[in-house]
């Protein structure tokens, strides 16, 4: 009986034992961090390496030195405009092209603090141009990715913007948005009598080409996502209407025979339809017409200016400006024009709002006390970030990949018309990336296209 | 019963009276000040203030030899007759208050030696062995005071180190470190899960043994891109802050740390 009681003692006080041993343990420790730097990463473009024989070869074709060094220039080029990445002087590389292709030496690349490396090679293959490619993490000493490319040398711009994409989303874990072109008003002489034409070009400037003539104006073209067709006004007859441009065949057509003014253009995201407002006696509603088999729909109906529209990614949802509650505010309903909800609160005037390719906000135009500002909010009019504030301002279209805005600035002129111009601008969310996008011309209304290689 | 009521009465009012009596409010004694001690606040400039030192020495050296009439050497004699009426302490007082001092001492011996004290230069004369024992004895009972007194508070900072991981300033330290090193990427999609966290097991200089990401299934994982895009950017950070500033004692609690990449606040705010 003793001798039970002792075993049971026993066992108590192991089982106190067990309970408390973890409690002497060792937790792990845990750090949350939850700050970084957000300045660029710096990454080193080394020029991509070429063989004197393919040199000779793309020079007497392309006019150009060293195709591999313009190759990684406009790489270098469209790194730094996304303000998201620092390429290092190439004056501070150790190395040489061809070697570092083979095999870097991240020692020497981690000395000029480099966190990544691009490397690559140049060859003339059949008559065309074969490019390939390698990132490597530095830090860890080891290789990302590599792809090779082969096309025809007159495209050696795209190849640069390709190659910038894969970097771009290998670093950033979103698409990039550099193989792309954009599209816009070309604007010339006094403010007046200004000759408006559209214009396209790449999305570094290069490679501009004029659409029209000038002999009509021509006001807010839009991208297809999907095809190389753009929608724009312009006025036939002396009466503004939507356009439909083949950019590939230049054929153009007029959508729809309306008994009055159609305008604010904009494709569906699959690009099948057509979003706009057609104004009639006095009030506008927002129509859609099937670009197939051209049947119209009214989607709003109300006394009050609705115009503006922009289909969420989806398409289950429209946002449009309308100032039915006396102001010109944003609202977002359904695709069939049911549930409108007003989503934009703050004091002052909004309008031309944009759904972002990503689905998660909308841009767009704010006036306020004189000011114009562009701005970001979430789909249900929360967080409103303004990310640029000056004297003219507006028109905001998405890269493709949601996260930079491209919009046009006028300056103030005097009141004899001097010292006005118009010029595109982009700016990133986070709204300290801010750069002026380089035109021939005066330049209005900016559309981004999708990208390219999709 | 009336009785008991007189007694209980008489009880309260005894009571009364000397609750009232030793009020002391009530009492029209004054209060008793304890006598003012004057105190010469001595600043410690005066002592430790080296060059002063050396000359004192040699004037009271000279003021021995010559018994009254002192110069400083490096002042211009015109100037130190000028100086003479003024409130500025000259050698002549300071001889004065030494010889005071030597009066009133015991030992006259010693006086050289505490104005030698002064002096930094002349610290090997100075060594009193039988001083620092005394000063070392003295900081042990100190501590063993200061000991006895924590060891009653219920939460020792001590204590706190050892169980619930790093201190305060130790996690700040790494915190601040890690952030100048980490370059979030900022194409990041703001509605997603923005959270890497890597187990580190790590030298006790700091360097990193190794590195493992916890949630390392996800990486590879269709539709997740950003996450392996945020785990290596986390990854990148630890590389170039090597070696990480962890506390230079106490190896075995931080051995093996867990950091948590956090990325959300810095890209919604």
């Amino acid at each position: 009986m003793q001798e039970k009681c002792w075993k049971d003692k026993m066992l108590f006080r192991y089982l106190i034992l067990l309970i408390l041993l973890p409690i002497k343990s060792f937790a792990l420790i845990e750090v949350d961090i939850t700050r970084g730097n957000l300045s660029p990463l710096p990454l080193a473009v080394s020029p991509l390496s070429i063989d004197e024989k393919s040199r000779k070869n793309f020079k007497e074709i392309l006019k150009k030195e060293n195709i591999g060094s313009e190759i990684s220039i406009i790489v270098e080029n469209n790194l730094k405009q996304s303000g998201l990445f620092n390429p290092l002087n190439k004056d501070s590389f150790l190395q040489k092209p061809d070697i570092a292709n083979l095999k870097p030496r991240f020692e020497d690349w981690n000395l000029i603090k480099a966190q990544a490396l691009i490397t690559g090679k140049v060859t003339f293959v059949d008559n065309k141009l074969r490019v390939e490619f390698r990132l490597w993490d530095v830090l860890a000493g080891k290789e990302m990715m590599a792809l090779a490319f082969t096309t025809v040398p007159t495209n050696w711009r795209r190849v640069g913007h390709i190659i910038t994409d894969k970097v771009y989303e290998r670093l950033t874990g979103e698409e990039g948005y550099f193989d792309t072109r954009i599209i816009y008003v070309a604007e010339e002489g006094p403010k007046t009598k200004r000759i408006k034409k559209l214009a396209i070009m790449d999305q570094d400037g290069f490679n501009n080409k004029f659409l029209t003539l000038g002999n009509e104006l021509v006001l807010t073209p839009r991208f297809s996502p999907t095809n190389q067709m753009v929608t724009y006004l312009s006025y036939f007859r002396n009466l503004p209407r939507v356009y439909l441009l083949d950019i590939e065949t230049g054929m153009q057509e007029v959508v729809g025979d309306f008994a009055g003014m159609t305008f604010a253009p904009r494709f569906s995201p699959d690009g099948k339809k057509i979003i706009m407002s057609f104004a009639k006696d006095g009030n506008s509603d927002i129509y859609t017409m099937d670009l197939e088999n051209r049947v119209v729909e009214r989607i709003t109906n109300h006394p009050s200016i609705d115009t503006s529209p922009s289909y969420s990614p989806d398409g289950k949802y429209i946002c449009f400006n309308s100032d039915r509650s006396g102001y010109q505010q944003i609202y977002t309903m359904t695709s069939d024009g049911k549930n409108v909800k007003r989503i934009s609160f703050g004091k002052g005037l909004y309008g031309t709002p944009v759904w972002s390719p990503r689905g998660d906000l909308i841009a767009f135009t704010r006036l306020h006390k004189g000011k114009f500002y562009i701005g970001v909010m979430r789909t249900d009019g929360t967080g409103e970030r303004l990310l640029t504030e000056n004297f003219y301002q507006e028109a905001p279209s998405w890269s493709p990949n949601g996260r930079v805005l491209i919009f046009y600035r006028e300056t103030k002129s005097n009141s004899k018309g001097e010292g006005f111009s118009a010029k595109l601008w982009s700016i990133d969310l986070t709204g300290y990336n801010e750069r002026l996008v380089e035109t021939k011309t005066d330049a209005s209304d900016p559309s981004w296209s999708s990208l390219l290689s999709n | 019963m009336t009785r008991n009521i007189v007694i209980s009465s008489g009880f309260h009012i005894v009571l009364i009276i000397i609750t009232a009596m030793s009020l002391p409010f009530l009492s029209k004694k004054p209060i008793n000040l304890p006598p003012i001690i004057s105190v010469e606040l001595i600043q410690i400039s005066d002592q430790t203030n080296i060059p002063f030192a050396p000359k004192a020495k040699k004037i009271i050296e000279k003021v021995k030899e010559k018994e009254k009439k002192v110069v400083s050497e490096q002042a211009p004699p015109k100037i130190v007759k000028k100086q003479k009426p003024d409130a500025v302490p000259l050698p002549d007082n300071k001889i004065d208050k030494v010889k005071k001092i030597k009066d009133k001492k015991q030992n006259p011996e010693k006086v050289d030696n505490e104005i030698k004290q002064v002096s930094e230069f002349e610290k090997d004369e100075l060594f009193d062995t039988t001083d620092i024992a005394a000063l070392i004895d003295k900081s042990k009972i100190q501590e063993a005071e200061t000991t006895n007194k924590t060891d009653k508070v219920t939460q020792d900072q001590k204590k706190d180190v050892n169980f619930s991981g790093l201190s305060l300033s130790e996690e700040d330290a790494l915190k601040a470190q890690i952030f100048g090193c980490w370059s979030i990427p900022m194409g990041i999609p703001y509605n997603e899960n923005l959270l890497v966290r890597i187990k580190l097991s790590l030298k006790p200089d700091g360097t990193i043994l190794k590195s493992e990401i916890l949630d390392h299934a996800r990486m590879n994982k269709p539709g997740q891109g950003f996450y392996k895009v945020l785990a290596e950017s986390a990854l990148r950070a630890l590389q170039l802050c090597q070696p990480l500033r962890v506390p230079s004692s106490g190896y075995e609690r931080w051995k093996f740390l867990q950091l948590n990449f956090d990325a959300r606040e810095m890209l919604e705010g």
